[in-house]
């Protein structure tokens, strides 16, 4: 197999004539034809609207119309994102059949600049999840072991990247659900400083958390597309005023005296050998790379989680009481108005995305938000804290992206509590509404792809892909799934 | 022995702002559209949609809360209100909770049943849809089906809430009619109960005189008037004293007023305490109102209508006429305000203005905008009554001529031959001829029957078609007698 495909190859490619948009896009969609059926990494293939939007690549390319990074690029899309036209689920049954009249502002800002979207992918329903198993389409697989899971939510653009079905695809993270199936799939999965993308049209989880960010192949990669979707938007209030910082400024730049972080909250005996020996080996080598390393404690990480799991279905309750059956998506008829919205939830909604509007109603009621609600709010605002505290010693803080590497399809669908344990590293960021990107590293005895994981202060995206792409390149990490289809 | 009950009383006033958009999105505000056409993903809860909000509607609950003496908060933010109701898209509204625009103030009431209304806290959010309950009795609970309408979704509303300090309906009243006055006068909102652009809900509870703890409260809705607020709360005082007088308790509830029957209805029974589960908006980030938009707002702030009041009464007007002025329409304020400006006496343009011009545009079904009075007619008619010029009742035919596009008024009293005749020799003749067919009122007269100089006044009045100036006609009279 030749050198893998990455964004910046075939876009190189695209602009020296020796590739076109249709050829790429023809190859994202053998690759899906050929993977698909193993691994569900979509819900909805728009092969038509994809060649269309290739071919008028081509031809606007051919007449020097060209739109930058990611024109003629194969894009896939979480099926959380709102697609004018293009039936989105959130991978439940409630919105099955559900066709929004409106484009999110990341897929408007990706049409704007020419690239191809193949499809939406699948996601654990409504976002809540961290297997892909809580789809009402049917669990996505992962490509390296697909008795296995990809991670998630957003295992479906995760394994699309894996995979080649598409160049790059766009996850959201709410407390890890891209960096986390980036980690499982062996692809780089990248959560920007909360605010910098807008999230109008994103079918929120937990509107506090929440971030749209990239899988890619490469760092480099991730930074062409999170240039193109990143930026003010008048359409969301926490939206970030102002100019984007300089996305590729650190790119080249190496590790020479940047000061790094290993945080001893994150090399926990839980985590796996393998996974724990990498992530050491990769430090070892950053500081022969010209790293100043230090041990930094962050105590409030142990209760990030609990925290996590207030907040988060607090939020999600409220988001989530619109589905209703009243203007959109299924309805199941009853007696009365209070009737059908009673059944209609009952039976659009799977087990998990019920399990989490209940604890987050149960976590604001009268008498108890105090404790449970107030009482994570505060340990959100510690975990910032010590960031904040970090950041002043440090430029970048590291550790592994996930404990584990892909576990199997089952394996923690019967105990949520272990299933929640599998974003412990990923959720700090979320909190706290930093940068954090997952770099594929090598793979463990098994052959399952690990991640490590470079975080950095709000607006700190320069230097988080400098450190990640000197990861990148110390790892050296280029295998692929053998059932990745070739998209050179 | 019987306890004396004393009520304690609250109000809750919404108030629909007049901003050209919605609170959280671009759709224009228009309640005259086809049902759901001004609407929007954000407006209709659209999965994915967020909400932006309008800073011309903050600009304007400033106004209102430094109108009502309240302090600014230099930090607000917004919550969210959880309730499941088929017209309200997104089963939340926006609203807000520990963090008001607008706290602390008061609205002092006039009069009577005056006094001073503490206003707990005015705070900003978003209206919800309408339903339309179609088949039984209009109501949902018979509906056969619901129609819902979502142009009024997100429309811009103004929470004004006071403290429980309301000591009876009468003073209930007074305090609706100047908050609206009040309202009216910043331009925020046209505040026509009739029309729901201001409602009032009433929370009201008693307890026995000079308790300090508060009784079971129970809210009034359906007050369409300001009339049947003040019975409303009246007859829900008196019903909620005669359940306790009667060994019953209050329950917390619900009430709606029926106009007709003039009672309080149970609606729907509150059990315990209805549980919103506020949290803050995590869609929105804290607003920050510095000083500078606090001071531009203030510099903003037109004339409030006590202040117009006491303006008014030191021009000459009595407190009852200064009222009557100051909380007309905007265009007849306009009228007087420039009538006065023009060197019209103040309180003569008044008792014109609120007297027979507003009569005479009520019969005639015509606005004040809409007919032919001007500010200089106005003056010039206050004139010839001043300076004796014509008779005031024929200033009325003036004026009716002048309404009626005549011309001004000097023409119209031309024209219609009314300038009255101060001319003594002129009316020695009709003042004989009234004595002479009246001889045996003026023997009367004569005799020391001082009030029959009246009678004989408008006899000669009536001869001369109101031109004659009556004090002339009363001296001739005098003078005759001590002959």
């Amino acid at each position: 197999m030749s050198a893998r495909q990455t964004i910046r190859r075939a876009a190189a490619a695209m602009r020296d004539g020796s590739l076109t948009s249709v050829e790429l896009t023809r190859a994202a969609l053998k690759a899906a034809s050929m993977t698909e059926s193993q691994v569900h990494a979509y819900l909805t293939l728009d092969t038509e609207g994809a060649l269309q939007a290739a071919e008028m690549a081509d031809s606007e390319l051919g007449a020097g119309d060209d739109r930058g990074p990611l024109h003629g690029i194969p894009i896939a899309l979480k099926d959380n994102m709102v697609t004018k036209g293009i039936e989105t689920t959130c991978s439940s049954r409630i919105l099955s059949g559900y066709v929004p009249p409106y484009s999110a502002t990341v897929v408007e800002r990706l049409e704007e600049g020419g690239a191809v979207i193949t499809g939406k992918t699948n996601l654990d329903e409504f976002a809540m999840g961290s297997s892909t198993e809580h789809s009402a389409f049917g669990p996505t697989r992962n490509p390296w072991d697909t008795d296995r899971v990809p991670g998630g939510s957003s295992g479906g653009s995760a394994v699309t990247v894996a995979v080649g079905s598409a160049l790059g695809a766009l996850g959201s993270d709410t407390g890890g659900s891209v960096r986390q199936p980036a980690s499982l799939t062996g692809v780089v999965g990248m959560k920007p400083t909360y605010g910098l993308v807008s999230r109008y049209g994103l079918i929120p989880f937990a509107s506090s958390l929440d971030q749209i960010g990239p899988f890619t192949r490469t760092v480099a990669d991730a930074v062409d597309v999170l240039s193109v979707i990143a930026g003010h938007d008048p359409h969301d209030a926490t939206s970030i005023p102002g100019s984007v910082p300089n996305l590729d400024a650190g790119l080249g730049r190496g590790l020479d005296g940047v000061k790094v972080g290993v945080v001893s909250e994150m090399q926990r005996d839980e985590t796996e050998p393998a996974v724990r020996g990498a992530v050491a080996n990769i430090i070892e080598q950053m500081e022969a790379n010209g790293a100043k390393v230090q041990e930094v404690s962050l105590p409030s990480f142990e209760y990030a989680l609990s925290a996590y799991y207030l907040i988060a279905p607090a939020e999600a309750s409220a988001n989530l009481a619109r589905f209703d059956g009243v203007r959109y998506g299924n309805r199941v008829d009853g007696a009365n108005v209070a009737d059908m919205m009673s059944k209609t939830r009952a039976d659009g909604f799977g087990a998990e995305v019920i399990r989490r509007i209940l604890l987050g109603t149960y976590a604001l009621s009268a008498g108890h938000f105090d404790a449970f609600y107030g009482q994570a709010l505060k340990v959100r605002s510690l975990v910032r804290r010590d960031l904040d505290a970090a950041y002043e010693d440090v430029d970048v803080l590291v550790g592994p992206t996930s404990p584990t590497t892909a576990f199997e399809l089952g394996a923690k669908t019967a105990d949520p509590l272990t299933m929640y344990l599998t974003d412990v590293f990923t959720i700090p960021a979320n909190l706290s509404g930093h940068p954090a990107i997952s770099v594929p590293v090598g793979l463990d005895e098994a052959g399952l792809p690990i991640g490590f994981q470079v975080m950095a202060p709000a607006l700190g995206e320069p230097t988080l892909f400098q450190v990640a792409e000197a990861v990148e390149s110390i790892a050296a990490f280029d295998q692929e799934p053998e059932l990745a289809g070739s998209l050179a | 022995m019987t306890t004396t009950w004393e009520p304690v009383i609250g109000l809750e006033t919404h108030v629909e702002l007049e901003t050209e958009s919605k609170m959280f999105c671009g759709c224009p505000v228009d309640f005259n559209a086809e049902p759901n056409t001004v609407t929007c993903p954000v407006c209709l809860g659209l999965p994915g949609a967020l909400p932006v909000p309008n800073r011309r509607a903050i600009d304007m609950i400033m106004k209102i809360g430094l109108a009502l003496n309240c302090s600014i908060s230099e930090h607000t933010i917004f919550h969210r209100k959880n309730y499941f109701y088929a017209d309200l898209p997104k089963n939340y509204q926006i609203s807000q909770f520990d963090l008001p625009v607008c706290e602390e103030g008061f609205l002092d009431i006039e009069g009577e049943a005056g006094g001073r209304v503490g206003i707990e806290r005015v705070h900003q959010e978003e209206d919800t849809g309408k339903s339309n309950h179609m088949g039984g009795d209009g109501r949902i609970t018979s509906a056969e089906y619901s129609l819902l309408d979502f142009n009024r979704s997100g429309v811009p509303l103004v929470e004004i809430v006071t403290k429980p300090e309301i000591r009876s309906a009468t003073q209930a009243r007074a305090y609706g009619l100047e908050l609206r006055a009040v309202i009216v006068s910043l331009g925020v909102s046209d505040a026509k109960l009739e029309e729901g652009s201001i409602r009032f809900d009433a929370n009201i509870s008693v307890r026995p005189k000079g308790a300090t703890t508060l009784g079971t409260k129970v809210e009034i809705k359906n007050m369409n008037s300001y009339r049947s607020m003040e019975r409303a709360i009246a007859h829900e005082v008196i019903r909620q004293a005669q359940v306790l007088d009667d060994g019953g308790r209050i329950v917390q509830e619900t009430r709606h007023w029926d106009e007709d029957a003039g009672v309080t209805r149970s609606g729907r029974v509150k059990e315990g305490f209805s549980d919103y589960r506020f949290f803050s908006e995590p869609d929105m980030v804290p607003m920050v109102i510095d000083q500078e938009w606090q001071d531009r707002i203030a510099g903003e702030l037109p004339e409030l209508p006590s202040d117009r009041r006491k303006r008014y009464q030191g021009m000459g007007l009595g407190e009852y006429q200064a009222a009557l002025v100051a909380g007309s329409e905007p265009e007849l304020v306009q009228m007087f305000e420039g009538a006065v400006d023009a060197g019209g006496s103040p309180p003569s343009v008044a008792n014109w203005l609120t007297g027979e011009v507003v009569a005479a545009l009520r019969r005639s079904d015509h606005s004040l905008a809409a007919s032919a009075l001007t500010i200089s007619h106005l003056v010039e008619l206050v004139g010839l009554v001043e300076s004796s010029t014509i008779s005031t009742s024929a200033a009325k035919a003036v004026l009716a001529g002048v309404l009626d596009g005549e011309g001004s008024p000097g023409e119209v009293a031309e024209a219609r031959d009314l300038l009255q005749v101060s001319d003594a020799g002129a009316l020695e003749a009709a003042v004989g001829q009234v004595i002479s067919e009246n001889p045996e009122e003026f023997e009367r007269l004569s005799g020391g029957e001082q009030k029959l100089i009246g009678f004989f006044v408008g006899q000669v009045m009536k001869l001369t078609g109101g031109k004659a100036d009556p004090k002339v006609v009363s001296g001739l009279l005098r003078a005759r007698l001590s002959d």
